[in-house]
């Protein structure tokens, strides 16, 4: 765990809605792994107050990728942040994806879930393995890292709730056929994966879970989701949990 | 001796800055950032008999300049304490204060005998200002009887100092602080968070998972300065603590009459509040010509 003082190295939009943010962070990019985050201070005073942790999407070198959606508060004050501008920033935080062996990875994403699913796929590639993303976004428009995967040679499957692209429906609609000799690696809405949940029972698989948070390091207990041991932190024990361990109560 | 060097309640700090309990874990979870001998204490989470496994989430939200928390002293024990937490803060050189909850008069007292034989643990703070839990907390807080009883039967079971931290949340916060005086209490810590709210209007519902929760953060610093000014005619030691993020927020509560102070929520939005702090206090006693951090202490009080 490091904190780090980042420049900004870029800061755009990609999509409606979605923003690239490329921070030269030379001692947290060396020690972060997919499915780990940063917790990031959007401003500078009192408020907001608490950190925003965003996943990390990518690595080169001593440079680190966020890729986030604008959906509050803390994230619109972070999308006025300048190239040249520095965020203070800790991590790389949490527990990260681990390879599941003998199976190749099938990568599920919905939304701004795809960023840490980027990451993976990409590390997944430079490790032999054959990745396929799904990824399921509300319209066309909202289709983000599309280049970075074709770039890879990783392939990229599309639905749409609007059906402007590919299938229209949710991203757990194209599983089927596809669950076969797979381990499933997952971020998303809770009901993407409490669908996922279902359609594949019996296929290993982890998720990376979000939730609002104060620390981002387990001292304060805040974050908690439930398990089937319990509750458990998603700062610390997570973000990212077996499939299988996770329970939805609604 | 430090100019920084005092004692609370008949412990010996190397410096006035304290980690607030729940927000500092045991002082693993910040080793890398924070070396807890270099804090005045490290005050550990709430801790209890057995394990508690907390409220239902979402245990946090984000308000104006603070943040509520619903955690519900979520703590995985006395044993996890003794075995695990004690052994390692002792290895790091760090002075550490426990913080106790319970349910009824007789954990509380269970968890103070434990720890009475305890050589790593320097003073107790009992919670009896919690808002988050239906028993025990700010239960036994709320009135001044049910905290003498508390603090008198826990008096009679430990010699190690006895701080008592209060909630801002009652009808007369003088008169429950002299009942604890008087039931043998060493100290007091105030303030605990203030019992708060958000709705989420999406889904029309308390945000938290357990309705209510406790205000903490720079939004509350004003009146934990009020209870802390108002508290200092009881003639305890006080331990100030509520939206400290500075040491000018820091130096506020000695002048109010604070021996010491702890950060807590501070401690998320910047790790290494607490450090900055103490250099700061140490730059201001310098600038100041002040021999000693204690001297400040009430001072604004004329």
């Amino acid at each position: 765990m490091e904190l780090e003082q980042a420049e900004i190295l870029e800061h755009r939009e990609v999509a409606p809605g979605y923003r690239r943010l490329v921070l030269a962070a030379p001692a947290i990019a060396g020690r972060a792994g997919p499915g780990q985050f940063v917790h990031l201070r959007v401003g500078e005073g009192p408020h907001p107050l608490l950190r925003r942790p965003l996943s990390v999407a990518g690595r080169r070198g001593e440079a680190l990728t966020l890729l986030y959606r604008v959906v509050g508060e803390g994230t619109a004050l972070l999308a006025t942040r300048r190239p040249g501008e520095r965020l203070d920033l800790l991590g790389p935080l949490g527990r990260g994806f681990t390879f599941i062996d003998g199976r190749e990875p099938l990568l599920v994403a919905g939304g701004a879930g795809v960023a840490p699913l980027l990451f993976l796929a990409a590390e997944a590639r430079a490790a032999g393995r054959k990745p396929l993303v799904l990824l399921g976004v509300a319209t066309a428009a909202e289709v983000v890292g599309e280049d970075e995967l074709a770039a890879l040679g990783i392939p990229l499957e599309v639905s749409t709730d609007d059906g402007s692209r590919g299938r229209r429906g949710p991203v757990t609609d194209l599983l089927a056929g596809r669950l076969e000799g797979k381990a499933i690696y997952a971020c998303g809405p809770a009901a993407m994966v409490r669908r996922l949940k279902e359609l594949a029972p019996g296929v290993p698989g982890q998720v990376s879970l979000e939730a609002a948070m104060a620390c981002g390091v387990g001292a304060c207990r805040g974050c908690a989701c439930r398990t089937a041991g319990g509750y458990r932190m998603v700062c610390a024990d997570g973000p990212v949990f077996d499939l299988g361990e996770v329970v939805f109560d609604e | 001796m430090s100019r920084l060097a005092v004692e609370l309640a008949g412990i010996r700090l190397q410096n006035p800055v304290l980690a607030a309990s729940g927000t500092f874990g045991y002082g693993r979870e910040y080793a890398g950032l924070v070396p807890p001998a270099r804090l005045g204490a490290v005050i550990t989470k709430g801790t209890s008999l057995e394990p508690w496994p907390g409220n239902p989430p979402p245990r946090t939200v984000e308000t104006a300049a603070g943040m509520l928390n619903s955690i519900g002293l979520e703590n995985p024990g006395l044993n996890h304490l003794v075995e695990e937490d004690l052994p390692w803060l002792a290895g790091q050189g760090a002075t550490v204060i426990v913080n106790v909850v319970g349910r009824t008069i007789e954990e509380y007292v269970a968890v103070a005998e434990v720890l009475d034989r305890h050589r790593g643990v320097s003073g107790l703070e009992l919670n009896i200002s919690c808002p988050n839990v239906d028993k025990g907390g700010l239960a036994f807080g709320a009135a001044p009887e049910t905290a003498y009883a508390l603090v008198r039967a826990v008096r009679k079971r430990t010699r190690l100092p006895l701080l008592v931290k209060l909630s801002p949340n009652v009808t007369d916060l003088v008169r429950i602080a002299q009942r604890v005086r008087e039931a043998g209490a060493d100290g007091l810590s105030a303030v605990n968070t203030l019992v708060g709210m958000a709705i989420d209007l999406e889904r029309r519902r308390p945000v938290l998972g357990n309705v209510t929760g406790g205000l903490s953060g720079p939004a509350i610093k004003p009146v934990a300065l009020a209870a802390v000014w108002r508290l200092y005619q009881v003639g305890l030691p006080i331990l100030g603590l509520g939206g400290i993020a500075t040491w000018s927020d820091a130096a506020e509560f000695l002048l109010a009459g604070a021996t010491a102070i702890a950060v807590g929520t501070a401690t998320f939005a910047r790790p290494r509040a607490m450090l900055e702090i103490v250099e700061g206090l140490e730059g201001y006693l310098a600038c100041q010509g002040i021999a000693n951090v204690s001297e400040l202490v009430g001072r604004a009080h004329g």
